[in-house]
């Protein structure tokens, strides 16, 4: 392999904290994002957020460790992911159609 | 040159899902998030990931944005819908993510990340690998999806129906 060291190279001069910090970062702004909102749609899309810096990690992890199948994983919790928001956006039309607002506390009665 | 890159991507990443959460309309915050996204996939072409690289942006970027804001203009919220949270729930929010975030990293500070560092491949994220691992090892996962995608859908329209075609 000729770019094997190049490459070598480019990973170590960034290192794998980096990666991890950053998505640690990512994922506790959807935490925020979850708790902080009250708009159903923007709970969503801080759930994607989460859900994307996972998969990052999970593929930083797989390319540092030189195993492909971290990145498979990957592949199918995007696949999870898509099937998941169509399910989501489904329920939040059904949820809008019948309290006629997007707001998360029109469902307190799931509170209890 | 590689890591004024890296700060670079990873600075709009986070600003732009820092913009999202402070957006009062619903649909800069989808466009925010969609900035986000398309940083992060920059991200994996740096980790030499260009098999997920390009399915991200084509299942984040190209499906999934596009059904969120294809649900926000049928919904038609044009009321500029402002719910706004008490101060003190906000603050409680922003108080509860940094300390799941100083967890995460307290407990991150504590380990020792391991990784062979000479023996890196190119191709480990190329599309000839991953197809090859894809219809190998994870043969029935694969498949499995698509029954999952043909549920989804099912579920989708079942759920979505008039409910007032009872007879």
């Amino acid at each position: 392999m000729n770019n094997n060291g190049t490459l070598s190279q480019q990973l170590i001069t960034i290192p794998l904290e980096n990666y991890v910090v950053l998505c640690l970062i990512l994922f506790s702004i959807g935490i925020v994002g979850i708790l902080m909102r009250r708009n159903l749609i923007v709970v969503f899309l801080s759930i994607e957020l989460m859900l994307n810096s996972i998969n990052l990690m999970a593929a930083a992890f797989s390319s540092y460790n030189n195993d492909p199948a971290g990145q498979a994983f990957v592949f199918f919790i995007m696949v999870v992911a898509a099937a998941e928001v169509a399910i989501g956006l489904a329920m939040l039309v059904m949820i809008y159609r019948n309290t006629k607002t997007l707001d998360i506390n029109a469902l307190n009665k799931l509170k209890w | 040159m590689t890591q004024i890159f890296f700060y670079f991507l990873s600075g709009i990443a986070i600003a732009s899902s820092l913009l999202m959460l402070f957006q009062r309309n619903a649909m800069y915050s989808v466009l925010y998030l969609l900035v986000c996204f398309f940083a992060v996939a920059g991200l994996y072409i740096m980790l030499n990931a260009q098999f997920l690289a390009i399915v991200h942006i084509i299942v984040y970027a190209g499906a999934i944005m596009v059904l969120f804001l294809y649900v926000l203009m049928f919904l038609n919220l044009n009321t500029q819908a402002t719910f706004s949270k008490s101060n003190l729930l906000r603050i409680a929010a922003v108080l509860t993510g940094g300390m799941v975030f100083i967890l995460l990293f307290a407990s991150f500070y504590q380990t020792q990340l391991t990784y062979v560092a000479d023996s890196l491949h190119a191709e480990t994220g190329s599309v000839q690998t991953l197809g090859k691992v894809l219809f190998d090892e994870f043969l029935i996962p694969f498949e499995l999806t698509s029954i999952l995608f043909l549920s989804a859908m099912v579920g989708v329209v079942i759920m979505n129906k008039k409910e007032s075609s009872n007879e």
